[in-house]
């Protein structure tokens, strides 16, 4: 539900900032168009990811805790998350320091040597595709389109952990950002692939387990004709656009999927410019896609010096006398 | 069975130590869990064989198991699983109690979420190309070609920075983590 102040707390997270910045640019862009107002937490820290949970699980939860503390003291109870993971992990402390009052008191006996508190439940976290269909509605997005991408084949990817545990969709067969890029004016082709594993961390430490993965993906997606894989998730276009061409050496496939987030469509699809959306930061290059709904490619054509045709006619170059 | 310091089994120390773990003792083993389970194929036992195992009290086993470390945390069982067990999170149970007795055998994995740690208790945000050249200089440094060319690409497009950020109160959240880290270190895993 929209905040009363139509205010929410913003947990960026670290990709955001870094190789996700497209994401960042495009997500703000958007929510700026659709009248949202997010404040970012001040001074976050990185959420830790799948790794601090493996190594040891009471700091980990320490490390989330002190994002909500400081998020629970905005004048708003909505926390918004764009990355998968983060999300998850700021839902999961949360939802496990409500479930295990062993691990609230211990949590809470960290934060307070940082001066902190968090009580479990105060927060509502929330992943940014849910925040903007729930809270914003398919009607209010369709008044926003002013080109809308027809034509363009899409498949929409959610990978696991927006869907999983938590949330209120379908945890294997979502359909929502399915129904949103349909209100942009796209194709939505079946995939079967949709929720999905990227492979998470595993493109770092197992190629064979991640790239297998990758590859049933780009298959699936690829069978279907599609333009575009839409994510909502940092690490799944990450793994699946940075990824995709060692795939194509290991398995001998000629995947050219472009990769982009659900928030880049939606700005395309708005009238914004491609390049305020971070559209060009992509490694699979969707000028390809683009091009397919009339946007002019980013950067003006390059110039060539002008080349005679070599089967044209041979032309005296200096007229005799 | 063998029992930890407090008299308690490993079945009970697995349980303790995983929020909702209470609900292992429903397990059916229907095989729901591995059927779903998208990294199947590289694990030496399946969830269902390894929840078996740990209520035969197979500690040493189920210790060194491959199964954890390639748990890609997908949560595909955990939604499936008719009990409604928490087995993603019992996964990274095992995965701690594996580096707490230094039972794992593949380094490749702790070593990762070991560099990856390290950068965040430093900067208190993760830092891609730190992680990457530690990482893969410590583990694996032929690799560092092949994704160095990756990197390369990554950074023409903007999206590497050449310098870790860090957040404003570090002592704050040294603080934090180390008195976590104290009342962790008290508990038996
Ligand atoms: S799905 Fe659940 S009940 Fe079935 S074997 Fe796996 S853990 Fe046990
Ligand atoms: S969460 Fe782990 S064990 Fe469960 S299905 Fe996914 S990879 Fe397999």
């Amino acid at each position: 539900m929209t905040p009363p102040n139509g205010q929410y707390a913003y947990y960026p997270g670290c990709s955001l900032k870094a190789s996700a910045g497209a994401y960042e640019r495009s997500a703000m862009a958007v929510i700026e168009r659709l009248g949202l107002h997010f404040v970012e937490v001040d001074d976050w820290n990185c959420c830790g990811a799948t790794e601090y949970f493996s190594l040891n699980k009471l700091p980990a939860y320490s490390l989330v805790a002190r994002n909500l503390a400081i998020a629970a003291a905005q004048p708003t109870h909505e926390l918004v998350a764009p990355c998968s993971a983060c999300y998850l992990n700021l839902r999961k402390t949360d939802d496990h320091m409500r479930l295990e009052p062993k691990l609230k008191e211990q949590v809470n006996r960290a934060l307070a040597a940082g001066g902190l508190h968090y009580e479990p439940g105060t927060l509502h976290v929330r992943h940014l595709l849910d925040v903007i269909i729930d809270d914003v509605g398919y009607e209010a997005i369709a008044a926003r389109v002013t080109r809308p991408l027809a034509g363009l084949r899409v498949a929409p990817y959610y990978g696991c952990l927006i869907v999983r545990p938590f949330g209120d969709n379908d945890p294997e067969y979502p359909t929502h950002m399915d129904q949103l890029l349909e209100v942009l004016g796209a194709t939505v082709v079946d995939f079967p692939m949709k929720s999905h594993c990227c492979g998470g961390h595993m493109t770092q430490i197992s190629e064979e387990t991640a790239f297998e993965l990758l590859r049933q993906i780009l298959d699936n997606a690829a069978a279907y004709q599609t333009d575009v894989i839409v994510t909502v998730c940092p690490m799944c276009q990450l793994n699946l656009d940075a990824y995709q061409g060692n795939v194509n050496r290991r398995f001998g496939t000629a995947f050219n999927l472009p990769i982009l987030y659900f928030t880049q469509m939606m700005g395309l699809a708005f009238g914004l410019q491609p390049e305020a959306l971070g559209i060009g930061s992509e490694i699979v290059p969707a000028q390809a896609a683009l091009n397919k709904i009339g946007q002019v490619p980013a950067e003006a054509p390059r110039h060539t010096p002008k080349r005679r045709d070599k089967d044209a006619l041979p032309m005296p170059s200096r007229q005799r006398r | 069975m063998p029992e930890g310091p407090n008299g308690r089994t490993f079945y009970q120390r697995v349980v303790n130590a995983t929020p909702g773990g209470k609900s292992l003792a429903q397990c059916l083993q229907c095989g729901s869990c591995g059927g779903s389970c998208p990294s199947g194929p590289d694990m030496e036992h399946t969830p269902r064989q390894l929840f078996a195992m740990i209520m035969a009290g197979m500690e040493d086993e189920v210790l060194s198991s491959n199964t954890p470390w390639h748990c890609v945390s997908c949560y595909y069982c955990t939604v499936r699983c008719p009990q409604q067990i928490p087995i993603t999170d019992l996964m990274y149970t095992l995965k701690q109690m594996a580096i707490a007795r230094g039972k794992y055998r593949e380094s490749g994995h702790v070593d990762f979420s070991s560099s990856f740690i390290g950068m965040v208790e430093r900067f208190g945000r993760s830092f891609e190309l730190g992680l990457a050249t530690r990482y893969h200089l410590t583990h694996n440094p032929l690799k560092m070609v092949s994704k160095g060319s990756l990197g390369l690409q990554m950074m023409l497009k903007g999206r590497l920075s050449p310098l870790p950020e860090s957040i404003r109160n570090m002592p704050q959240l040294t603080a934090i983590l180390t008195e976590a880290k104290r009342i962790a270190a008290q508990q038996e895993v």
